[in-house]
């Protein structure tokens, strides 16, 4: 990987998240830097997913500070931490079901379409012209992840695999900065997993998205991520690039213990 | 092989985005508009008119508004008789209040009114969802029951608390015979149908229906929850409003609070459901079967009841039609909970393939 | 002050009415997850029949016990809920599991149309009274405490006794038998409960039956009081503030809503309505309602609606 790795975007500080009683998360501090793959891994349940909803603004951590690009982030709902740049997929799908795959994927262009809605109820000039604007953008990223077969089928008609690139192809269309892979390849094959692999890496290549991303198949952790940060029970046991969380005896430990 | 999509390629993405991408569709959907415009006034009778076709017309576009609400954007609500209403009264008193007002624009303004309140009515589903928000809808429906039966105001204090318009006209067209209010409801129908059409098919529609499938996804992704759902609230209130006035104006000419009761509410929920949430056709197939199946179950069981020398009252009548009505509606959720036009899709679906089905 | 405290008292007990209305659509809500609307043609339907009934049986009694009549009037109306309850069970809801809340609310809609079509049918459409020899004089209290004392109705304090006996009832019910336990089982989790072997389809019926006794018992109250008429099948109306209120899962919620609801509408019309013309207390209700709502969307003691993602 030839790729430039820059400055840090975006930098956790001594997060603590509380569900009542459940502690998800505590006082974890890492950072992400410009263009890399960083990678969260942990077992079941040891709150990356919260995390991530903490990157986005779906939960709001009780403590801790957040800075995007050098500067302190006010408390955010996940629409205002979107028109910041940061993109998401799902655990489990949460693609809009009743929609076709096209419709999916213009919707993530919705940030960046600005006719009013009385021009769009006459259908008139420019809300066409943005349109189709929008559709020759939604069409390359429905090229690039080889979905042109499907994009009339109603998301809710197609196999899962299918389902989750979609879903990337959604958060692809916001043309994010940041994007939040919650389990990309979960329930793949290992040809979709490859697949998905190879789309991961070229976004990462071509646009110089930043990627976060959770995945619990240790091989492909290994292989593209540029450094790794490792939770357990809410809290970060190690840090650093793959090598090194792999020889981490805390990490050893925290695996084995939890039967991997 | 008359309705196939087979050879019709699209070469610009403009054209692959009109309303109709099957050319058949296009032609059938003009023919039934051009019927409805120079046919239905050459064969139907005055009885059609004002008993069937007006009816049906503006509920239509009340259902149409009910649809962008429920259907595309999934927010539930039992307020929508209220919304018609406040749209019949806010435009009664543009009418006598504002010298000069041309009718149009009476209507338009009821309209407008009524999405203001809409915006404000809406307000509870930032904070509640699903069933909670159909009763908090509720609370709107009573409140403007109330409003315009006692807030003496609103009716210019009529003392029998009916209020009337007449004499309607618009550009210089006298709109008084059957045959014209029928054409003058179905101008606006089309209209609106079109900018229902087009906003379902735009970004603001997309933001609805991204709301209705999967809110938390659809805000990670940018959307505005709150802007969403007011909006389509806004939208919505002003279809329903309009319609509304048409009821009044129109349809009724004179009329009480009591004709958007409840009832209507419920009633207009039923159209989108029976006719298919989240469809532009659904909501004139739901609007039609409302409109007609008690005027036929009202023929029909007397005739039938004669037919085996039984003599049905006309209270028996009123029951028979609950229950017929009632089992209808429980058969059709269960047969096909997605209503009306999902049927209509089968068929169109069945017809392309015919004459060789795979 | 005095008056202050009869217009809290007549509230109090008609709450308690509202909260057994509210009751029928908390069980419901808990064990199948649908929103009864047709909970009020329930009561419209009972009530018919136990007016029917009564008439029918002091007839072949020969007038001689109205006790009796009445008992057998009760026991027959029982029975009709159960059937009612039953061909619900097995034309409606089977066929429904699983669909979305819009779909069960407006089936349950349709089976208001049909219970009030079929009940007016069968039992007849005109106005008919309840006897269950209910007094109906007022009794003055405390006359020591305020001056004049507080005139109470013998009627509404009999009501609010019998429905907050029915409430207690139904509350051990639910706590300690083994059905009840079942049937909050199947309230928490549908599936789960199936495969721990509890019938899916019976504890339906159960409850349904349950919520038609409940209907019952309003049917009577109200129908003793107001007759026996098509307006009956309105109160379901006037309680679902109360539901919203209390949170649609939680039974003491049923309660304490009908109880602030109860208390809030006639205040209100005392002392409010005057000043705006009379008549708010419905709306007022559900205003009320909606401005709980707002500080907490579940409703006071409803399960918090977590989003995850
Ligand atoms: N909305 C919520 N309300 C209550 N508790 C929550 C919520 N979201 C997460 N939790 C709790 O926080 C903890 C961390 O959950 P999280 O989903 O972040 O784990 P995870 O690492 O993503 O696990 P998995 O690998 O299973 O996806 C768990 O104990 C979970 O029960
Ligand atoms: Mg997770």
């Amino acid at each position: 990987m030839s790729r430039k790795i820059g400055d840090v975007i975006l930098d956790l500080q001594n997060i603590s998240l509380r569900f009542g009683g459940v502690k998800a998360l505590t006082d974890i501090s890492f950072d992400i830097r410009e263009h890399e793959v960083r990678a969260i891994i942990g077992p079941n349940g040891a709150g990356k997913s919260s995390m991530l909803n903490v990157i986005n603004g779906v939960y709001h951590p009780q403590e801790g500070k957040i800075f995007y690009r050098g500067e302190e982030r006010r408390k955010m709902e996940p629409h205002m931490a979107a028109s910041t740049g940061i993109a998401r997929t799902f655990q489990n799908i949460a693609l809009f079901k009743g929609m076709s795959v096209l419709d999916n994927i213009m919707t993530g262009r919705n940030l960046k379409m600005k006719t009013n809605i009385l021009l769009q109820a006459l259908w008139l000039g420019p809300a066409q012209k943005e349109e189709i604007e929008h559709r020759r953008k939604v069409e390359e990223i429905i090229d690039f992840l080889e979905i042109q077969h499907i994009r009339k089928t109603p998301v809710g008609r197609l196999p899962y695999g299918l389902q989750k690139r979609v879903d990337l192809g959604r958060a692809l269309a916001m043309e994010p900065q940041i994007l939040l892979l919650d389990e990309p390849m979960a329930g793949m094959n290992v040809e979709e997993k490859q697949d998905m692999c190879r789309f991961i890496l070229d976004v990462n290549d071509q646009f110089g998205t930043t990627i976060v991303l959770i995945e619990h198949d240790m091989g492909v952790v290994m292989d593209i991520s540029d450094r790794v940060v490792v939770l357990d029970y809410g809290k970060k046991i190690g840090d650093g690039v793959p090598d090194e969380v792999r020889s981490n005896p805390e990490v050893i430990k925290a695996y084995l213990g939890a039967g991997h | 092989m008359i309705y196939r999509e087979n050879g019709q390629f699209k070469t610009t993405y403009a054209a692959d985005q009109q309303i109709f991408t099957i050319a058949q569709d296009k032609w059938f959907v003009l023919g039934l508009i051009a019927f409805a415009f120079i046919g239905v006034p050459m064969l139907a009778d005055e009885y059609m008119f004002r008993a069937i076709l007006i009816p049906f017309l503006i509920l239509s576009l009340a259902a149409l508004g009910v649809n962008l609400l429920v259907g595309y954007c999934g927010q539930i609500t039992l307020g929508a008789g209220a919304f018609m209403a406040i749209g019949a009264y806010a435009a009664y008193n543009f009418m006598i209040r504002v010298d000069g007002v041309p009718l149009v624009a009476a209507l338009l303004l009821g309209g407008a009114t009524t999405a203001a309140l809409g915006i404000i009515f809406g307000i509870p589903s930032l904070r509640v969802r699903g069933l909670y928000l159909a009763v908090a809808t509720l609370a709107a429906q009573f409140f403007c029951d109330w409003a315009f039966l006692r807030l003496g105001w609103f009716t210019n204090y009529s003392p029998s608390g009916s209020v009337s318009i007449s004499n309607l006209s618009a550009f210089g067209w006298a709109i008084d015979s059957p045959v014209e209010k029928y054409l003058f409801c179905l101008l606006f129908l089309v209209a609106f149908a079109f900018f229902a059409k087009n906003l379902t098919r735009a970004s603001i529609g997309r933001q609805w229906m991204a709301i209705r499938d999967m809110d938390v996804a659809a805000e990670v992704i940018g959307i505005r929850p709150m802007w969403a759902k007011l909006s389509a609230f806004a939208v919505s209130s002003f279809f329903i409003g309009v319609a509304g006035a048409l009821w009044g104006f129109v349809h009724l000419g004179s009329w009480e609070p009591a004709a958007f009761s409840v009832d209507r509410s419920f009633q207009l929920l039923f159209m989108v459901i029976i006719g298919g949430l989240g469809s532009i056709m659904g909501s004139f197939f739901g609007a039609a079967f409302i409109v007609i199946m008690p005027i036929f179950l009202n023929q029909a069981l007397p005739a039938l009841g004669s037919l085996f020398g039984i003599a049905i009252s006309t209270a028996g009548v009123a029951h028979a039609e609950f229950i017929i009505f009632g089992s209808l509606i429980v058969f059709f959720l269960i047969v096909e909970p997605h209503g009306l036009a999902r049927l209509w899709a089968i068929a169109k679906e069945k017809l392309r393939l015919w004459p060789f089905p795979h | 002050m005095g008056f202050f405290v009869e217009t809290l008292i007549g509230g109090l007990m008609a709450g308690m009415l509202y909260s057994l209305v509210a009751l029928g659509f908390v069980l419901i809500f808990k064990a199948s997850g649908v929103f009864n609307f047709a909970q009020g043609a329930m009561v419209l339907f009972a009530a018919l029949a136990m007016a029917r009934f009564s008439e029918w049986a002091n007839i072949a009694l020969g007038g001689d016990s109205l006790f009796l009549a009445n008992l057998i009037a009760f026991l027959g109306a029982g029975v009709v809920m159960f059937i009612v309850a039953w061909i619900i069970e097995r034309l409606v809801l089977r066929n429904l599991v699983n669909q979305e809340g819009a779909t069960l609310l407006m089936a349950t809609l349709g089976i208001a149309y049909v219970l009030e079509g079929v009940g007016q049918t069968i039992f007849g459409g005109q106005i008919y009274t309840i006897d269950v020899g209910m007094p109906k004089d007022p009794v003055i209290m405390f006359e020591s405490l305020f001056e004049g004392g507080i005139m109470i109705n013998k009627e509404d304090f009999i009501a609010a006794l019998i429905a907050a006996v029915l409430v207690g009832v139904l509350t051990l019910f639910f706590q300690k038998t083994p059905t009840g336990r079942a049937l909050r089982a199947v309230a928490d989790d549908h599936q789960a409960a199936q495969s721990i072997g509890i019938p899916l389809n019976r504890t339906w019926v159960i409850v349904w039956c349950v919520a038609g006794i409940v209907a019952l018992v309003a049917g009577i109250i109200w129908g003793s009081k107001l007759g026996v008429q098509f307006s009956l099948a309105t109160v379901a109306l006037r309680a679902l503030p109360v539901v919203i209120l209390g949170g649609l899962t939680s039974v003491p919620g049923a309660i304490i809503g009908g109880l602030i609801i109860g208390v809030g509408e006639k205040l209100s019309e005392v002392y409010l309505g005057p000043y705006v013309g009379g008549g708010i207390e419905i709306w007022f209700a559900y205003a009320l309602a909606l401005v709980f709502l707002l500080f907490r969307p579940q409703g006071l003691f409803g399960e918090k609606i977590i989003n995850r993602v």
